[in-house]
């Protein structure tokens, strides 16, 4: 099963909980992390992967035959990204621009382009113990992430838990993450801030069809405001940590939860049975 | 006219509320939120919307079903995903036109994407541009930059000699946008494993456009050996250390009730932003 771990913005305790659940299930189920937050991957952090093989990621960028080229134009004419451009009647490109398309590729008439792969970024796998782990990250300078989390997302195994840790937002780097998981997990916190952007996560979550449920991270830390909203959309909220400056310590360390404080092990297990039986339950709907 | 950027290598490290507390004390100046895609400053700033536009983000391909003979030639060439069955998912769609080149009988258009709106608003310290991206939606770096064209618009209108920006968390598109040109990169992190990690490469990013940066260490005494392994890493850069913030529950109630904490507090966190600002006048003056 493949459960995301997102949330409408950054710093809620993504991460925080996809590592404890993670390492909460790995004794008893098949447990593979997927870190999908390229931008910053953190949970190699937490659970100290041992890295086996790395793989660059690429996009194919178009490389211009200049003897074949007569510099029409039609290939800057078709892209939309701005990645070509004709100059004295040659072409040059602009591969950070690039998103990979292919449409200067079918636009050439002369058939002068080919494509190249481009680097953005890299994959790694590894092990962290029982726990099958991969990551993505994209290289400093690149502002595309959508196609390093699909290579990573390529990497799902589909037996036991697949737990992806998602980028924070709600816009494409996100829909790329969350797109086609069984379950999302949206983890959020008890202020102004946490509520108007699980308001917006959960947009997108409902968006994607998507069954979904909230954890409050930091639960002592605000309001009600949060919990009112979740019950008044009937959404469920399965798991509260309060704050509490010894875990806030152990997370500054880079340590976990489960490990330094065993007594939050049963809870992650609860949480992994509650998300079965949401999914079972959703499957129920949508087969009836 | 200066801009100074607020930006963290990642969300939650207080990032708009540091902004909001300094909107609170800088004078002439005018506020934009640039991290569109979780905008959360107006929530601090309580603004009173003057105008609001709309913001077309790429173009989205269309089908006409009545012109389509279901060929699937536009099927092969999408690298995106984003047409099944002859129909368009929008939410996958890059807008890229390579099904538009591809479909021989012409029943392919692309259509332009309303994705979000941004807005001028008065609040009590100042004007404010800010946005928001709708679910699901590209081109944030796109809308970023629309932000920051307006905040410079109305800067020089007002005769305003400062801009604060609340910059989006990560390295990604939209971070790139929001760094091109500014005077100070003010990078807010905390003393975590997980913070120090993001505080280099949001370090590099600055580097890479060369934007002149300075960190602020945020409730730097909950882990204060993470905190002096930071200042070292900063020491050893030449990075300066503009402010350390104390952990302080006056800030999470300034949060929950919407008002910045250098205008609710005298709190030791509050304290400690009066004088990051003070630091921060001094390095600006400087550039």
């Amino acid at each position: 099963m493949l459960v995301a771990v997102a949330s409408g913005k950054g710093g809620t305790g993504k991460t925080t909980i996809a590592v404890n659940l993670a390492l909460a299930l790995a004794e008893k189920i098949p447990v593979q992390v997927l870190d999908c937050d390229v931008e910053e991957p953190n949970a190699h952090l937490f659970l100290q992967p041992v890295f086996q093989d790395e793989e660059p990621v690429t996009l194919p960028v178009p490389e211009v035959d200049n003897a074949r080229c007569d510099g029409c134009g039609r290939c800057s004419e078709a892209c939309a990204f701005h990645a070509l451009a004709v100059a004295g009647g040659r072409v040059i490109t602009f591969p950070e621009m690039c998103h990979g398309c292919g449409a200067c590729i079918s636009a050439c008439p002369q058939g002068a382009l080919a494509e190249k792969p481009h680097r953005i970024g890299v994959v790694a796998r590894g092990r962290a113990g029982r726990i099958d782990f991969v990551q993505g990250k994209i290289d400093v300078g690149v502002p595309l992430a959508p196609p390093v989390i699909r290579a990573v997302k390529k990497q799902a195994r589909g037996e036991g838990l697949t737990l992806l840790d998602a980028p924070p937002g709600t816009s494409c780097p996100v829909v790329a993450a969350v797109k086609d998981c069984n379950f999302c997990l949206l983890v959020t916190e008890p202020t102004p801030f946490g509520l108007n952007d699980l308001r917006l996560a959960v947009g997108m979550v409902r968006e994607l069809g998507i069954p979904f449920a909230v954890v409050i991270n930091r639960s002592t830390l605000g309001d009600l405001r949060v919990e009112r909203y979740c019950r008044h959309e009937g959404i469920p909220v399965l798991l509260k940590i309060p704050f509490n400056k010894r875990y806030a310590a152990t997370y500054a360390q880079g340590k976990c939860l489960v490990q330094e404080y065993p007594e939050w092990a049963p809870a992650f297990a609860g949480l992994w049975r509650e998300i079965e039986r949401l999914v079972a339950q959703h499957a129920g709907i949508a087969g009836n | 006219m200066q801009e100074l950027l607020v930006i963290s290598g990642k969300g939650g490290t207080g990032k708009t509320s540091i902004v909001a507390a300094l909107a609170a004390l800088a004078a002439d100046k005018v506020l934009a939120d640039c991290d569109v895609d979780a905008a959360d400053l107006h929530l601090l700033l309580r603004p009173e919307v003057e105008s609001v536009n709309e913001f077309y983000g790429s173009n989205k391909a269309v089908i006409d079903a009545g012109i389509c003979t279901g060929c699937g030639r536009c099927l092969e060439v999408c690298r995106y995903e984003a047409i099944k069955e002859l129909r368009v998912n929008p939410v996958f769609c890059e807008g890229c036109g390579a099904c538009k080149l591809a479909c021989p009988s012409g029943a392919i258009t692309m259509e332009p994407n309303l994705a979000g709106y941004w807005y001028i608003s008065d609040t009590p310290y100042g004007p404010l541009v800010h946005a928001q991206l709708g679910i699901a939606e590209d081109n944030s770096g796109k809308l970023v930059t629309l932000v920051r064209q307006e905040a410079r618009r109305l800067a020089q209108e007002n005769n305003a000699s400062l801009i604060i920006t609340d910059g989006p968390p990560g390295i990604g598109c939209p971070v790139i946008s929001s760094l091109a040109g500014v005077t100070l990169a003010l990078v807010v992190t905390e003393p975590t494993v997980a913070g120090r990690h993001d505080l280099e490469r949001v370090l590099s990013l600055a580097s890479h456009f060369k934007v002149p940066v300075a960190v602020c260490i945020n409730k730097y005494d909950l882990a204060p050996e993470k905190t002096r392994e930071i200042e070292a890493y900063c020491h050893d850069a030449a990075i300066t250390i503009a402010g350390k913030i104390p952990f302080d529950a006056d800030v999470a109630r300034a949060l929950v009730n919407a008002v910045p904490l250098t205008a609710c507090s005298r709190g030791a966190a509050a304290r400690a932003v009066r004088a990051l600002w003070d630091s921060l006048q001094i390095h600006l003056e400087r550039l």
